[in-house]
């Protein structure tokens, strides 16, 4: 079993295939959307964690690239920029899916980008606007 | 046993004074006992890195050709208003300024990505920054506007002056309503979803120091990467205060007005800072050393997170009102644990001030004094303590009858 956060960017010819659709009778894989989003007559955006076989999710994803469908890893798009972070923590809470992890030791904040739902709130919430979202 | 500042900087020149941060007097003092510590230490450093909203910077731009002056005129640094009510060329810069066309909290919550504190960032950063101002125009300064990039090195001044600064102490921010609020306290969830708090606990500065024995006017500080001094108490300075046994107080107390030439500090210890829904303000990292003059002033330093208290308020109705009464005390190691109790209910904590970088601003004092770079100065006077009778007051309304 394999499952992965990852970043969709549909050109705009494919805006009207029930693409996901496909992903789960064909490929016989589980989608969990996290974020969609379509800019008119530029390009649409699917956050998606998809789940399955290893080697469906393998096929999964040739498709999508075969037909012009854009991957790339969550982890991508939302980062955190070191050198603005302070470890203050204020995030912590403020994250629904519990990305961030003080180290009770040092006191340093871990950002865990693969448990990451790119919900946006810590965008927002950071007050040194450290945590940068590029899609 | 007693020390004084001039024996402790005679040992700082020989490099041979023995420096520890307020983190590790804890150890020395819980192993050797207070009296041993007290005869081994000579300097405990501290140090806080959080959002200071009242902070500021003057600058003197120098006179242009012709001359212009700004004083009762208007001046913008980068689209920023800068306060010109002083003599021709000097303004002042403040944390909180925000562009006159912000929307500020017309598109709830506001954005506030750009403000004073932005400005002073960048200042110390090396950054060009765009000056536009206005004047009435005198027969001695005939000018009337001006437009032009200035930076920091070609300014006369450029001095970090912070009018208060190092709260001792703060509140835990609470939400009791059902919907979110946007307060300086961070973002704050319905029905209890987080507890915000804004202290280094055991390395802040004036919980080491809880009755102002060791810091006054004139003490010596890592003020944004610099040096910096103390130059009176903070604002709504508040040492009469309910305290623990230990002498801390468990509610806001003292807090300190700073000053320091900006020319030196850093922008990493100066940090722009947005408080989405809220606006604008400055991160300052401040790191004060205390000379362990005695026994009770090393038994002061050695204080633990267990040993600090704070109130519960709900941000939502009590502080916004001004109404009494908390939501009960909890203590900085509690708060540190990541949960707390609040009304029955396990609340989330989240912190505004970086434990992490208080660390490295108490490392980095400690190595300045080490070497030998930095001395102490004695206090001029020492700040007003809890038997002064200073307190902080209310404004008192009386309405205006036409």
């Amino acid at each position: 079993m394999i499952s992965k956060r990852i970043v969709l960017h549909f050109p705009h010819r494919l805006a009207g295939q029930p693409i996901v659709c496909k992903l789960a009778k064909d490929y016989d894989l589980e989608f969990n959307i996290l974020k969609a989003y379509i800019i008119p007559d530029e390009e649409g955006l699917l956050v998606l964690e998809l789940s399955g076989e290893d080697k469906s999710y393998e096929q999964g994803i040739q498709y999508l690239t075969l037909i012009g469908v854009k991957v790339q890893p969550l982890s991508q798009d939302i980062t955190r920029n070191d050198r603005r972070c302070s470890h203050c923590g204020v995030c912590v809470p403020i994250c629904p899916a519990g990305a961030f992890v003080v180290e009770p030791l040092t006191r340093e904040v871990r950002f865990h980008d693969n448990e990451c739902i790119a919900c946006g709130l810590c965008v927002r919430a950071c007050p040194l606007h450290a945590m940068e979202v590029t899609f | 046993m007693t020390k004084t500042i001039k024996e402790i900087n005679e040992k700082i020149k020989k490099g041979e004074a023995v420096v520890v941060t307020a983190e590790e007097i804890i150890d020395i003092a819980e192993k050797e006992g207070v009296k041993k510590a007290a005869q081994k230490v000579d300097v405990v450093t501290t140090g806080t890195f959080g959002p200071m909203c009242s902070s500021g910077a003057y600058l003197n731009i120098g006179h242009a050709t012709p001359k212009i002056k700004l004083g009762g005129g208007r001046a913008y640094l980068n689209d920023i208003p800068v306060y010109t009510g002083f003599a021709a060329v000097d303004v002042y810069i403040g944390a909180t300024a925000l562009p006159d066309d912000d929307p500020r909290n017309k598109v709830f919550p506001g954005e506030f990505k750009y403000g004073g504190g932005h400005v002073i960032e960048d200042l110390v950063a090396g950054r060009d920054l765009k000056l536009v101002a206005t004047a009435y125009g005198t027969d001695c300064y005939p000018r009337k506007k001006l437009e032009t990039w200035i930076n920091i090195k070609d300014v006369n001044e450029a001095v970090l002056f912070n009018p208060r600064n190092a709260y001792q102490n703060y509140n835990v921010a609470v939400n009791l309503s059902d919907k979110i609020i946007y307060t300086y306290m961070g973002g704050l969830k319905p029905n209890l979803g987080n507890a915000n708090y804004c202290s280094a606990g055991q390395l802040s500065p004036l919980l080491n120091d809880p009755y102002y024995k060791a810091t006054g006017i004139g003490t010596r500080i890592f003020l944004g990467g610099g040096v910096g001094y103390v130059v009176w108490q903070g604002t709504q300075y508040n040492p009469s205060v309910p305290r623990k046994e230990n002498g801390t107080p468990c509610v806001p107390a003292g807090a300190l007005a700073v000053l320091g030439d900006l020319k030196q500090m850093k922008p990493e210890w100066l940090v722009g800072t947005t408080m989405q829904g809220y606006g604008t303000t400055l991160t300052v990292g401040i790191g004060v050393p205390i000379p362990i003059l005695n026994e009770e002033i090393c038994r002061y330093t050695a204080v633990k997170d267990d040993g600090l208290w704070t109130q519960i308020v709900d941000y939502s109705e009590a502080y916004p009102q001004g109404k009494k009464g908390g939501l009960g005390e909890v203590s900085y190691a509690q708060l540190k644990s990541g949960k707390i109790a609040v009304q029955g209910k396990e609340v989330p904590t989240g912190s505004l001030s970086s434990y992490p970088k208080a660390v490295e601003i108490a490392n980095i004092l400690k190595e300045w004094i080490k070497k030998g770079d930095f001395l102490l100065c004695e206090p001029v006077a020492y700040l007003p303590g809890p038997e002064s009778g200073y307190t902080f007051k209310p404004l008192r309304e009386r309405p205006i009858e036409n």
